[in-house]
């Protein structure tokens, strides 16, 4: 018999081999963003961590320009890429948040065809109807305008789905003690339905965000401003076509700030990452 | 479903429910109909005039030996991303749903990369198979396999199969444990008295329990590899070399953004279009019907 101790350890071996592979990428990323660009560019990166980390990373922030790339300060990236996760998880709950107490609060003529239209967008990411909906923006003049980066990427029924079946738990004897004590519809929603609804619209909060900062081929089609830029479009960018004689360093240390952020919010708000995950798509 | 005690409004209800329909409207519906109206029209070189071809544009597309191409390669890479990415998130959260020190740390080490954008996935992951100055990129080469990803068709297949993959772990690790977690302890305990192994339990109960969630992330994870893995493409490989990593969703991207042709992208757009309705109505039609649930 093994002793209890032990017996755990082949599970112990598997978890902690998958944690070192899913972090490897990272540390190498890490490590690149503490050595000088020719090192890296000949080759000889060694595997500990180097000279150059604060240097690199203040040229990321403040230029991200080396003997190779010119490419946008990369605090002026994550400022436009956390405006953009920020507009679109916001502006997903509001709308999303109002639909659906319409629909689970009133009864009115074409609820059902109005929830219908909602529900049919969970069919489509908006990656397949890109190019009508490309065309559509630039008829309406949105192309480099902050709207138009985050607006159609707000149209999916996924917040008023999670927001609905919460409401629908709701007693009805809440309604009906609020309708008693005379308060109405917008009444019920701002003392009651709003506040019952924390825990939801942190959960979806964390999602949205997530989902927002990681866009990529719609900033890539609708923003062509260099100012308008997100990180992460920013550091594709930056790297072009992947030659070996790069400045590999700003690249690497520009990653580390692109994927920070986004990595901090699943850490730290894993309870509310987790159940928006599994809320929103089940 | 409706619930008993409702407000009685005529106008309110419209006002909460604007603000979304717009937008479902403007940037859901209008796109849609352009698209299924602009795959049957086509448009001279100079955009000057445009006229009806009825089906035209999709037979160019269908008969396109390099949209077959591109079909192709979309269905090897997304057999290969959602059989790789089930199998190893399953092993993960079969391994992470045992009673053992530090479950909860596994967790949270196994479920970061879900923050990841693609794009960023694909960047990593360039700087380590880098053939000159990625770490294994060049420990594979002085063994004498001969390694570039930007030469080798199949290398720059697997570089982004494995890149997206990696990505998308983390999110089928939580969904597989959620699944494992809703199993009944009563059930486990059941099938241990009757002296199950270890295999014997995963296969014959486990397993059978999980299959809502397994064609769930079925669907997920072929929506995933057509759609988001754009960014990985775009960024590692450019489609290339050659045609070896041209999915369809990188096609309607170049043909319709690079080479201009709208009437052929808003064909393939619509066939995208059709193929994602196949999937998500068969996930509703069928799988949540007559799948075990817990």
């Amino acid at each position: 018999m093994i002793p209890k101790q032990f017996r755990n350890f082949p599970v112990h071996l598997i978890l902690i081999v998958a944690v070192i592979v899913f972090a490897f990428p990272v540390y190498f990323a890490f490590i690149g963003s503490t050595w000088d660009a020719s090192t890296i560019g000949r080759g000889q990166m060694p595997l500990t961590p180097g000279p150059n980390l604060v240097e690199n990373y203040t040229n990321s922030l403040t230029s991200a320009r080396g003997g190779r790339i010119i490419g946008n300060p990369v605090q002026a990236l994550l400022w436009n890429s956390l405006m953009m996760a920020v507009a679109i998880a916001v502006g997903k709950i509001f709308i999303s948040i109002l639909s659906a107490y319409a629909v689970a609060f009133f009864k009115f003529p074409l609820r059902m065809f109005f929830f219908a239209m909602i529900f049919l967008t969970l069919m489509l990411p908006i990656e397949v109807r890109i190019a009508p909906t490309y065309k559509v923006m630039s008829d309406l003049g949105l192309i480099n305008t902050f709207a138009g980066l985050t607006i159609p990427l707000m149209a999916s029924a996924t917040g008023t789905l999670l927001f609905r079946q919460f409401f629908l738990t709701i007693p009805d004897e809440y309604v009906e003690a609020a309708k008693i004590d005379g308060a109405g519809p917008l009444r019920f929603f701002w003392s009651i339905a709003l506040p019952l609804s924390r825990t939801n619209i942190a959960a979806l909060f964390v999602i949205l965000f997530i989902y927002g900062w990681n866009q990529y081929l719609w900033p890539l089609l609708v923003t062509t401003s260099r100012d308008m830029e997100t990180i992460v479009i920013g550091i594709v960018k930056m790297m072009g076509s992947g030659e070996a004689q790069t400045d590999w360093n700003i690249i690497m240390s520009s990653t580390v700030l692109a994927l920070l952020p986004p990595v901090l919010v699943v850490v730290l708000m894993q309870q509310w990452f987790v159940r928006g995950l599994v809320q929103t798509e089940k | 479903m409706q619930r008993r005690a409702v407000f009685n409004n005529r106008i309110l209800p419209y006002f909460l429910l604007l603000p979304q329909l717009v937008i479902t409207i403007v940037f859901f519906f209008w796109p849609a109909s352009q698209a299924i109206y602009q795959s049957v029209l086509k448009q001279d070189p100079f955009g000057l005039r445009t006229t009806f071809v009825y089906l035209d544009n999709f037979q160019t597309v269908l008969s396109d030996p390099l949209y077959i191409e591109s079909f192709q390669v979309t269905i090897v890479f997304s057999v290969l991303v959602t059989l790789f990415v089930m199998s190893l998130a399953l092993l993960f959260a079969v391994m992470a749903d045992r009673q053992i020190r530090g479950a909860q740390t596994y967790k949270t080490l196994l479920l970061w990369p879900y923050a990841l954008a693609p794009a960023v996935a694909a960047v990593l992951w360039m700087f380590i198979f880098h053939p000159s100055i990625g770490v294994f990129g060049k420990a594979i080469n002085s063994t004498g396999i001969k390694w570039d990803y930007q030469l080798n068709g199949a290398q720059a297949l697997l570089l982004v199969v494995v890149a997206s993959s990696w990505k998308q772990i983390a999110h089928n690790f939580l969904f597989f444990l959620a699944g494992l977690q809703s199993v009944p302890p009563a059930v486990i305990e059941a099938a241990m008295i009757d002296g199950a192994s270890a295999w014997k339990l995963f296969r014959s109960v486990l397993f059978p329990l999980l299959s809502p969630t397994t064609f769930y992330l079925i669907t997920i994870n072929l929506v995933f590899s057509f759609f988001d893995t754009f960014g990985v493409i775009h960024a590692l490989t450019h489609g290339g070399p050659g045609r070896s990593t041209t999915t369809l969703m990188y096609k309607v991207y170049m043909d319709g953004y690079v080479n201009l042709n709208l009437g052929l992208s808003a064909a393939q757009s619509v066939i995208l279009m059709i193929i994602v309705s196949v999937l998500v109505w068969f996930q509703f039609r069928f799988v949540e019907g007559k799948v075990h649930y817990t």
